[in-house]
């Protein structure tokens, strides 16, 4: 039975920090998983992706479906790298980028994010594009304000066969 | 390479029905864990409630979303609850021999100095009304490291063929 689903990078913050990057990815998978939990120090703060040091706002935009408890509602943003959130709770949330590595397409993303925070607390589905064709080989992740110590980020990769 | 995702433990409910899908003694040796179940109940009112290390306390919190076919909703526990409650088994009323499917995620499960979040995707095809696509947030306020998943109907029994595997995942 051929290994199919390893682990390519995992960093656990021992400080807090604005944005994590994972580099040198290599394109011998099909897809990639990031699986991200952790608290902030308060509230919820936005999440965002950043693909190959592309900092070109116009080549990213985000649908989203969303539910906080009490009303479930559907918005969409252009020119924004919004990906899903973060919060004062353990938070979590898991990315899933399939064929990352092709050169021929741009690139989607579905990601389930979720929070419990008191005052602001989500359940959230966001797809995302990236109107780009490289492969992708790096992946910055960043949030509105620091993500704490003790954040972890995963990196796995996924095989076809 | 290590091998990162692995089946740890299956339950299949057999003839005579089951009041549970428990899985107990849970390693610590994984980062994530993740269950993947199909099931049904024989109750008209039955929907999934999980439970962690055989905890009653209040100090769980869920909050849902999920569309019926008709309209989009979003609900939570609106404070605290004893368990966390997605949405994503078949009931009694609806179709027979329809299960429904939850796919279960819990990062760093067995921290014991972070409180535990839960991600669930759940589906309850019925090819009628009271079928539901759901996506739920679960949290446990507690750092304690998760030894035991219990999933148990808020009414009746899982019946015979539901199913639930429990992998863990690696990081390294």
């Amino acid at each position: 039975m051929p290994t199919t689903y390893e682990p390519i990078a995992t960093t656990t913050l021992g400080s807090a920090q604005s944005s994590v990057t994972f580099s040198a990815i290599s394109g011998s998978y099909t897809d990639l998983v990031i699986v991200i939990n952790g608290a902030l120090s308060s509230g919820l703060a936005s999440l965002s992706v950043e693909y190959n040091g592309d900092t070109t706002v116009g080549n990213y935009s985000y649908t989203r479906l969303q539910g906080n408890g009490t009303s479930a509602t559907s918005a969409r943003a252009t020119s924004d790298k919004g990906i899903g959130f973060v919060a004062q709770d353990a938070c979590m949330t898991i990315i899933n980028i399939n064929n990352y590595s092709n050169s021929t397409t741009y690139k989607t993303t579905l990601t389930r994010t979720n929070s419990n925070y008191s005052s602001d607390g989500r359940t959230a589905s966001y797809v995302a594009l990236w109107q780009n064709t490289a492969a992708i080989t790096s992946i910055k992740l960043s949030a509105s304000v620091n993500f704490n110590s003790g954040f972890t980020f995963t990196i796995y990769g996924i095989k076809a066969a | 390479m290590a091998t990162t995702y692995e089946a740890i433990a299956t339950v299949t409910v057999g003839s005579g029905g089951a009041a549970s899908i428990d899985f107990q003694n849970i390693a610590s040796t994984y980062t994530d864990i993740s269950i993947n179940l199909s099931a049904r109940v024989d109750a008209a009112n039955g929907v999934a409630q999980i439970y962690f290390n055989n905890s009653t306390a209040s100090d769980k919190l869920w909050r849902r979303l999920y569309g019926d076919g008709s309209s989009a909703v979003s609900d939570s526990s609106n404070g605290t609850s004893s368990y966390v409650r997605p949405i994503g088994i078949n009931r009694s009323d609806q179709t027979a021999s329809t299960f429904g499917n939850m796919s279960i995620y819990i990062p760093n499960y067995a921290s014991s100095s972070t409180y535990k979040s839960v991600s669930v995707d759940g589906v309850n095809e019925n090819n009628a009304t009271f079928a539901e696509a759901a996506f739920a947030a679960g949290l446990w306020q507690s750092n304690s490291a998760i030894t035991r998943v219990t999933i148990i109907p808020s009414s009746g029994n899982f019946v015979q063929y539901s199913t639930a595997t429990l992998y863990g995942i690696k990081n390294s």
